[in-house]
């Protein structure tokens, strides 16, 4: 299967624009970028995709090996990008994505642009002294939440979530299946992005990047912003007034300005 | 009807117990109402009671993920919270609270998102019933499901390997005959079927080809299916007739108590002054086609009673010298039984031209067949597949 049906990959925007990629975080799905996305459309070649494991994405697609550490998920940015054929492409990285976006970079060197992080962590589990901000049994309880809130989530509605191809904008099907998946899955992708460790790979990101850090991020603390922009040669920081994890959702016209500021800083000097 | 007085002095007493305020405070769960960040702005009493803290630890001070632990906060963020502003509300959300005592407090939350007039959210009313009992009864739901699920892979692993002992672990070699066999389990392969064939030598030039079908799936099955295979080596090495094989081995059958009858064809292969001459013999079982050279495949032999069912059963024999490029195949109803997606079966007919078809070696012919039998059935055996071929080589 290709990776365009394979990821649910919707474009808009601007036919011949510069791409810009929006890849969603754990939990949910591409809807997550419902009220950030469209604000670069005029100018930009909008592309937004599911997760294998989320959304309406491929089900069967899922592979347990290939998903078993971040670098399956870049690579699927990377097909995504080859099948589209995008050059020169903003990727921006919500949450897990964010250290995607800087795996699939460190990968095909040249591909992406600029990177815009967006609530990253290289590093969930505190380690000596790196505050990540959770423990291993943290890690632990969360399995245990997945498990008791999935309790609902039966092999009959894998149909209704798959099989949802015509998603209207705003239906009830949509909502219904935002943030379900199958539960084996759920569980997976929790330990992969929880337990995967990136610190070493973010000096060796020369691309221009954007770290955008909320106010009082449960997930991602200032702290751990910080630490990925130090980390990083060629970033910049912004802190946004934004609280929570989501601000794409939360703070959708404080995080659109954040990210357009930045990705037509160029565009302005040139 | 009037009223007594003192009847309706306790109704407005009532009325008057069930005042707004109490009506809050009382509720029976614990109620919250938070800013869009998440922040405490007022709180009832029972959830007060339910979780030991002071009202003045949380309003103003406290957002409701930090009463969560850890693990929930991460759920808060990445589901619950994504949830609530994308569908203004969520339902039967499962949380642990962290008690003013460091204990736990399962709940179940249900919450909304308000909006002003102007569409901006304003506020986020939270309700949280203790869960405790209903928690602890799901999780050993979930025990009892993850149990169940490692029974299934085991059964299922416990079924292959089954299986595998069944039909012979390395694909079946007669010198100077050319012979290839198949199997399929039916489905998926979740279940052990009752085919079974084998190929073995009882004396100089001198082989046994057996193929049958035990009644029935799954391990009383298989019980059969294995005592059969192994009474057929037992007696063939006793007895040299194949119809005398067949009489054993309905009385071992028999006197084995068990109501599962089964199928079998019995084949005699002797090397006899350069040429293979056969003795067969069936038991309830498909006759086999014959395809030789010159002439459509047809089948052969005489049908004889089921094994394990009568007590004075029939069994005849054929004997016929094989020449030069003749194939004999052999096969389990669950050839000719196939059904496609009209409900016809795949039928002897089919089986035959299939034989004709993929002429060539015994490999060709009970791969072609096999293709073609899945092929009819949409790739999903309806029933256990067993095909052994044996062919004169040409050049022999």
């Amino acid at each position: 299967m290709d990776a365009v049906a394979r990821h649910n990959v919707k474009l808009s925007g601007r036919t011949g624009g510069q791409p810009i990629l929006f890849a969603h975080g754990f939990g949910c799905d591409q809807n997550m970028w419902r009220y950030v996305a469209p604000v670069f459309e005029d100018e930009f070649r909008v592309v937004t995709f599911d997760h294998v494991g989320a959304g309406a994405s491929d089900l069967s697609a899922y592979d347990a090996q290939r998903y078993s550490s971040l670098s399956g998920y870049a690579e699927d940015v990377l097909e995504i990008c080859r099948e589209l054929d995008l050059q020169n492409v903003v990727f921006v990285g919500h949450s897990v994505s964010a250290m995607m976006g800087v795996l699939a970079d460190l990968a095909d060197p040249g591909l992406f642009d600029k990177l815009v992080l967006l609530c990253p962590s290289p590093r969930y589990i505190d380690e000596d002294r790196y505050v990540g901000g959770f423990s291993e049994a943290d890690i632990d309880e969360l399995l245990e939440s997945l498990d008791s809130n999935y309790l609902g989530w039966s092999s009959a509605m894998a149909p209704v979530i798959m099989g949802n191809e015509e998603r209207p904008e705003l239906g009830q099907e949509l909502t219904d299946s935002f943030c379900r998946t199958d539960p084996d899955i759920a569980r997976r992708f929790a330990r992969v992005t929880f337990t995967s460790d990136n610190r070493r790979d973010l000096p060796r990101v020369t691309t221009p990047s954007l770290v955008v850090q909320c106010t009082n991020d449960a997930i991602a603390p200032v702290a751990v912003g910080q630490y990925v922009h130090a980390a990083m040669p060629n970033s910049s920081l912004v802190l946004l007034d934004a609280t929570g994890h989501c601000p794409n959702l939360s703070a959708p016209t404080e995080t659109a300005e954040a990210i357009a500021v930045f990705v037509r800083e160029r565009a302005l000097a040139s | 009807m009037a009223l007594s007085q003192a009847a309706l002095q306790a109704f407005y007493d009532a009325l008057l117990d069930d005042d707004a305020e109490n009506l809050y405070e009382r509720l029976p769960c614990g109620y919250l109402t938070t800013t869009p960040d998440g922040t405490i702005s007022k709180v009832n009493e029972t959830f007060l009671r339910l979780t030991g803290y002071d009202r003045l630890d949380l309003v103003g001070r406290r957002t409701f993920a930090e009463l969560l632990t850890a693990g929930g906060r991460i759920y808060h963020e990445t589901h619950y919270a994504p949830m609530l502003r994308m569908q203004d509300k969520v339902r039967e959300i499962a949380f642990e609270v962290v008690k003013a005592d460091g204990q736990r407090l399962p709940v179940l939350v249900n919450a909304a998102l308000e909006y002003n007039a102007e569409g901006v959210p304003i506020l986020i009313r939270i309700v949280a019933f203790d869960a405790s009992e209903r928690r602890s009864y799901e999780r050993e739901l979930l025990h009892a499901k993850k149990r169940a699920e490692t029974s299934e892979a085991d059964a299922k692993t416990l079924a292959r390997t089954l299986q595998q002992t069944l039909i012979p672990s390395t694909p079946p070699y007669i010198p100077g005959l050319d012979v290839a066999a198949a199997y399929r389990p039916a489905g998926a392969g979740d279940e052990v079927g009752g085919d079974f064939y084998d190929v073995f030598q009882v004396g100089k030039d001198d082989w046994v080809v057996a193929l049958g079908d035990v009644c029935g799936k799954g391990v009383d099955a298989a019980v059969v299916t294995a005592l059969v295979r192994y009474q057929l080596r037992a007696l063939a090495v006793q007895l040299p007739e194949p119809a005398e094989v067949l009489q054993a081995l309905n009385h071992v059958l028999l006197k084995q108590g068990t109501d599962r009858f089964c199928t079998v064809v019995l084949l005699r292969l002797r090397h006899v002054d350069e040429a293979w001459v056969i003795s067969m013999s069936l038991g309830g079982h498909p006759l086999p086609v014959l395809a030789r050279r010159t002439e459509p495949p047809t089948p052969l032999g005489t049908a004889g009673s089921l094994l394990g069912v009568l007590t004075s059963p029939a069994f005849h024999e054929t004997n016929l010298r094989l020449v030069d490029g003749d194939a004999l195949l052999l096969y389990t109803d669950g050839v000719t039984e196939g059904r496609n997606g009209l409900g016809q079966f795949y039928g002897e007919a089919r089986l035959r031209a299939s034989v004709a078809d993929h002429a060539g070696s015994a490999q060709t012919i009970v791969d072609g067949l096999l293709a073609d039998v899945l092929q009819f059935q949409q790739g999903v055996p309806r029933d256990d597949i067993a095909v052994v071929a044996v062919q004169v080589p040409v050049n022999a």
